[in-house]
């Protein structure tokens, strides 16, 4: 293992080391690794055992099967060598010979397609517990797992990586042990009978085992560099028909295909080399079996001519080759799965190993919701791995039925501070209390009913608007979702929309628009009757005559909620009943909108920016509405 | 095994882009399009240009062929030579053997090289011609179609059509190599060639039999695949909204099922194809059987050499894997034929706009507009813009205003010739759009759209996207003009740092900033703006209109304005109502008019859509 380890080093161009899964066969953490998978798999012991017993059977009676034809070819043959001849004996003899043959077949066969169809289940039933354990883990990491895992990475996890490991239980683990069992007792049977002989008949193992490892690995490496060349042409297609209207309005279509020819032609040289480095390794592997069939014809035809050997022998090593052949050409296979499992599984491992930083704590409590008050008390935070502080000195309080603004230069720390009141990420220094209850103290999943966060940008799903709007319910009545749609001056929209609220969302021509897509934001935020509500710069898309109207329904509608209103528009802020104005991360100023005009700081300064004449004279379309709108 | 659940296989196969963009392929459509003959005639065309490596792979593959069929043959001789039934010396059929394996091994590189590589230039030429015709797609078709469906065609379609053309050479080869064993057989002795060959009808009929009985179970594997797949990233990519709306114990609880189902059809799939392997070995076995019953007898009795038995075992054992293979070719070749139908879909989407013969440059320095009685609209029968009438004036800036849906995108999208106008003519610089090269139209009028769209790569590389020669001099000179050097340089790799996902790392009004830095870079004669507003803060809007102020300066100019600073600088504004021009005149001019645009400037509203209830009352 380490000559390959070595020639894989050196076969790679150094500017790769950056790349450590792509650039080489990770042979130190491969036992582990190979190991861990395999105990995964011996979870099923039944099933295992079972599998390994076909696959020896299978060994077994594929051993015989060279002896019966070499038995078969001595059988005819007997007449000429010692003119001898008893036919009904000899038929008798053949006609037994036929029927074992058949039968071994029979059971050769039916052993070792149980064991394909074993391994495959046993693969199978890993792969759903590895799947299942996967999806439930993301799902309660926190967010700064996942701001720091790209999504594109975990689905190439989840999907590939998972494929790498199962691929190698599969097949790899079954493969082996028939390898062994067969160069085991083949070996052993063929020595026995004729050590020469056995000797020359095996002589092409060590090379060919030599040989396809050294391709494996060499394949897997090329296979990684050529998955990265072709997701980068992946990525070039896309970006050009996404951004068609960039490309033709700079007229850019020589440049673009100039580009794309040239990582296209990189993929095709590449995938070139691969075809020299498997075709070259596999004719040199056959030409060393052949020769030693070559060996074994010459000195073995020498014995039968001298008569120290009989053609049935002699048929039986030839066979015996051919048999032997296949499964030590797979050597290559099997390191090529055991390198993608090695890296595969770690990078599938890093995820089932990771611990969400933010979970219940023994004996979290339901959060009892008794005024609604919430309480931000001398919070401070900082991102994990970043020295500087996000937020400082943070107190705030809002109550049931009341508004808090909150108003900041971008960086400012304002979505940062809507980010801690869920519980997302959780503060460095001070608390949050709701009702006096450390929300680090209470179970998550009644926090988070308990408090709405619509942020600017929604994420919908491949679904109807109904499931899209009733996302955080799934069982809401439609009058509650009518009720949410109502108040973000949505309803009226969905109404007219010929399937309604069954409309599959993106389907042709029912793009939603910006503010749409806000207002739909909005209505999901309140399906589950949150008691705290924060909408972070989620109406900046909305014009300002409908977002004044889905501020007076939610005042109207719902004035038990406590309201936190995240807002560059200070007009969407005026009402509330206490603005804060963020600045680095601390409160510089504090008061109600004719407090702060009265004071003549940096909220006033902003007010009279926004209300200048020149101010806005905005529609917030979106860019695609005109199209979409017939 | 066709399931190829694994993949990776000897180095690959599959991969990942593939098999993930083919579960974006509709699904409906797939596996039992029969092979158009249409299709095969289309995609020779791309044979064509590398008609020596075809011949070439395709004697390679011959020569390959008759060595396999001779090597048992030669086995039969020094068998016979060892036994002394046959006159020729051990040495002489070795060294025959010899030379037949160093052929042996040359010719199996060569031939699988050879039509590996014609397959991969095949497929460089298909994807590189559908791209390259995409390009030239009126912007109609491809805003009719999703992204991710081209791209499914672009990656998955050609990937299987690649898979196949990969392995059609050596299916070739198979078909060969099964004849020349049948030969072979016969020649050898005929009667027990013919007693051998009776189970290959059998093993003919036991996969005619398998293959529709599995491909259904084969089919509901993949799918319930993708379908688990889908499921994850969709979750994944959405996890924020999982966890703020607290879905994960209902959606973990949906996952399962489809994760179950999934196992489900896998053990089914697995199933389906390991139920083969016993028949064939059962068959094998019958063959082998009928070797030594018939063979050995007639060995006994002297009619046959024993050479000829050993042979025939050898033979016997070969003659399953070429019909294995075969079926497997054929399997491949429907699903082929189903990815060319798409492809060539693509290669046949219509080019509506593109270059009259012998087509107008403009040369003028600063070209005007003119829009004479157009009319134009996406969908029949429902026009967007109706008989419209405006010139813009060589460095004169027009503001176009109007509420949503009045028409305003759709005037700047035929400047540029995206579409076609049904009506009336579009004039730059006093030529009709239509007489003009597409060339010398995209480097004449430039475009900043509301969305600004970055491309993944540097900063750099996205500022100079228009003039890709640009050095960096020049590149820093126009961000400094719009104001985007301070922002860029206060990223640690300043105008190198990487735009990751498109520029989701930057804010919406850096991003505006960047587009800006790239049009004033590409010194277009006409601008053509798109003003942002929504989603920017008052912070970076002030930089943005400073920014605006020196991309306005000395050319022609159309913009759809939103932020009355813009309007009231223009030359002339041109208010739009549902695709009809309801005023016009400049910002003075307009005032003393006492019409719809002093009401507008004397209110307070702050939006434009404030206005669409007066706008209709007066329109009505």
């Amino acid at each position: 293992m380490n000559t390959v380890a070595s020639l894989i080093m050196t076969a790679q161009p150094p500017q790769q080391a950056a790349e450590p899964t792509a650039a080489r066969v990770d042979v130190k953490a491969m036992p582990k690794i190979l190991g861990r998978l395999t105990r995964l798999a011996l979870r099923y012991p039944i099933w295992s055992g079972a599998a390994v017993s076909c696959a020896l059977g299978a060994a077994v009676f594929n051993l015989i099967t060279p002896r019966l034809l070499g038995q078969a070819v001595d059988q005819a043959h007997h007449l000429l060598v010692d003119g001898q001849f008893n036919p009904a004996a000899t038929h008798a003899a053949l006609l037994t010979t036929a029927l074992l043959i058949v039968g071994t077949c029979a059971v050769r066969g039916t052993l070792t397609g149980l064991q394909g169809f074993l391994g495959e289940a046993i693969a199978q039933r890993v792969g759903y517990d590895l799947r299942l354990a996967f999806f439930q883990k993301l799902q309660h990491m926190s967010f700064s797992f996942h701001d720091t895992n790209h999504s594109g990475d975990l689905i190439a996890r989840g999907m590939l990586d998972l494929e790498g490991v199962r691929g190698f239980l599969e097949t790899g683990v079954l493969r082996v042990i028939t390898l062994v069992l067969l160069l085991g007792v083949g070996s052993w049977q063929v020595l026995r009978a004729d050590l020469q002989l056995g000797l020359l008949s095996l002589s092409f193992v060590p090379f060919v085992i030599w040989r396809a490892t050294q391709m494996g690995a060499l394949l897997r490496v090329t296979w990684n560099r050529l998955q990265e060349m072709l997701s980068n042409l992946t990525l070039d297609m896309e970006e050009n028909l996404q951004g068609s209207r960039v490309v033709r309005a700079f007229a850019s279509r020589s440049f673009e295909l100039a580009k794309f020819d040239r990582i296209a032609q990189a993929a095709l040289e590449l995938s070139n080399r691969r075809i020299v480095i498997r075709m070259g390794a596999m004719s040199v592997m056959n030409l060393a079996y052949y020769s030693a069939m070559a060996l074994v014809l010459f000195f073995g035809g020498r014995r039968v001519a001298d008569g120290s050997l009989t053609v049935g022998m002699l048929t039986e090593f030839l066979t015996f080759m051919s048999i032997l052949q296949q499964p030590v050409r797979q050597v290559g296979m099997v390191v090529n799965s055991s390198a993608r499992a090695t890296s595969s599984g770690r990078r599938l491992f890093e995820i089932l190993d990771a611990q969400p930083e933010i979970a219940d704590v023994p004996g979290a409590k339901n959060l009892v919701i008794d005024q609604g008050v919430l309480r931000l008390e001398n919070v401070a935070f900082s991102y994990p791995g970043s020295t500087r502080n996000a937020l400082t000195d943070i107190n705030i309080e809002v109550s049931a039925g009341r508004t808090l603004g909150i108003v900041g230069a971008p960086g400012s720390g304002k979505s940062t501070l809507a980010g801690l009141i869920p519980r997302f990420y959780d503060v460095t220094a001070g608390r949050i209390t709701i009702d006096g209850q450390d929300i680090r103290r209470v179970t998550l999943q009644s926090l988070r009913r308990s408090v709405s966060l619509v942020q600017q940008e929604i994420f919908l799903f491949d679904t109807s608007i109904h499931n899209n709007v009733a996302y955080t319910d799934p069982w809401a009545q439609e009058e509650r979702v009518i009720e949410a749609t109502s108040i973000a001056q949505l309803h009226e929209h969905i109404a007219t929309l010929p399937k309604g609220y069954s409309t599959r969302v993106g389907e042709r021509g029912v793009s939603l628009s910006g503010g749409q897509r806000q207002r739909m934001s909005i209505a999901r935020g309140l399906v589950s009757q949150p008691d705290i509500i924060i909408l972070d710069d989620s109406t900046a898309a909305i014009d300002a005559a409908t977002e004044q109207r889905v501020r007076a329904a939610l005042r109207d509608a719902v004035n038990h909620m406590a309201t936190i209103i995240i807002a560059h528009r200070l007009s969407a802020l005026k009402d509330a009943d206490e603005i804060v104005f963020l600045e680095g991360g601390r409160i510089v100023e504090r008061g109600n909108h004719q407090h702060l005009i009265g004071a003549g700081g940096r909220y006033a300064a902003l007010w009279a920016l926004q209300n200048r004449t020149d101010g806005y004279l905005g529609t917030a379309g979106h860019p695609l509405e005109e199209a979409q709108v017939s | 095994m066709i399931s190829s659940g694994g993949g990776g296989g000897g180095g690959g196969g599959g991969g990942f882009a593939d098999r993930s963009m083919r579960n974006a392929v509709d699904q409906g459509e797939e596996i039992f399009t029969r092979f158009d003959s249409r299709i095969v005639q289309r995609l020779w065309g791309f044979f064509g240009p590398h008609r020596l490596y075809f011949v070439a792979a395709l004697s390679a593959v011959l020569l390959f062929t008759a060595v396999q069929v001779a090597i048992p043959y030669t086995v039969r001789y020094s068998i016979d030579a060892s036994v002394g039934t046959s006159t020729i010396a051990l040495t002489t059929v070795l060294s025959v053997f010899g030379g037949l394996i160093v052929l042996y091994a040359i010719m199996q590189f060569v031939q699988e090289w050879l039509s590996s590589c014609l397959a991969q230039r095949v497929i460089f030429d298909l994807r590189r011609a559908m791209f390259a015709h995409l390009q030239d797609v009126s912007l109609s078709l491809l805003d009719q179609t999703q992204v991710g469906r081209l791209m499914a065609r672009l990656q998955g379609d050609v990937g299987s059509l690649q898979e196949f053309l990969e392995n059609s050479v050596s299916a070739i080869g198979d078909l060969f190599l099964l004849i020349g064993i049948i030969v072979v057989l016969l020649g050898m002795d005929l009667k027990l060639g013919l007693l051998t060959l009776s189970v290959l009808p059998l093993l003919v009929l036991a996969r005619a039999l398998w293959i529709p009985w599995a491909k259904v179970k084969f089919r509901r594997a993949r799918e319930s695949s993708s379908s688990v797949n889908a499921a994850l990233a969709e979750n994944i990519s959405g996890i924020r909204t999982v966890q703020e709306n607290r879905r994960e114990a209902f959606n973990f609880e949906r996952y399962t099922g489809l994760v179950q189902e999934n196992l489900e059809a896998q053990i089914g799939s697995s199933q389906a194809s390991q139920i083969m392997v016993p028949a064939v070995d059962i068959l094998t076995g019958a063959a082998l059987a009928i070797v030594v019953v018939v063979g050995g007898e007639a060995v006994l009795g002297g009619t046959l050499g024993v050479g000829v038995m050993v042979a025939y075992i050898f033979y016997v054992q070969r003659f399953f894997d070429p019909i294995r293979t075969l079926s497997m070719q054929y399997t491949m070749m429907q699903r082929a034929a189903a990815s060319g139908h798409r492809i060539f879909e693509v290669l046949d989407l219509p080019i509506t706009i593109a270059d009259r013969p012998d087509p107008v440059e403009i040369t003028q320095a600063t070209p005007g507009i003119e829009f004479r009685n157009v009319t134009f609209g996406y969908r029949p029968d429902q026009p967007v813009l109706h008989a419209l009438n405006f010139a813009v004036k060589p460095h004169q800036t027009v503001a176009l205003v109007g509420p949503t849906g009045s028409g305003k995108t759709s005037i700047t999208a035929l400047i540029h010739r995206f579409y076609e106008a049904w009506e009336g003519e579009v004039r730059v610089g006093g030529h009709d759009v239509r007489d003009i090269s597409l060339e010398s139209l995209g480097q004449t009028v430039g475009l900043v759209l509301q969305e600004p769209f970055l491309f993944s790569g540097s900063i750099y590389d996205n500022i100079r996207y228009g003039v890709t020669g640009a050095d960096k001099a020049d590149v820093i000179a126009a961000a400094v003009a719009v104001r985007a050097h301070d922002f860029i340089m206060q990223f640690p790799d300043g105008y190198d740092t990487q735009l990751g996902q498109r520029g989701r790392n930057l804010s919406i009004g850096q991003r505006q900033l960047l587009s800006f830095a790239r049009a004033l870079l590409a010194k277009p004669k006409i601008l053509i703006l798109d003003e942002a507003t929504a989603n920017i803060d008052s912070f970076t809007e002030q930089a943005i209109q400073q920014a605006l102020k020196v991309l306005l300066n000395g050319r022609t100019c159309l913009v759809i304005a939103h932020r009355l600073a813009t309007i009231r600088d223009a030359d002339l504004i041109i208010v739009l109502e549902r695709g009809r021009i309801v005023e016009q005149g400049n910002h003075d001019e307009l005032l003393k008019r006492r019409g719809l645009y002093s009401r507008l400037h004397s209110s307070s509203h702050d939006s434009f859509d404030d206005i669409a209830a007066p706008l209709a009352a007066y329109a009505a």
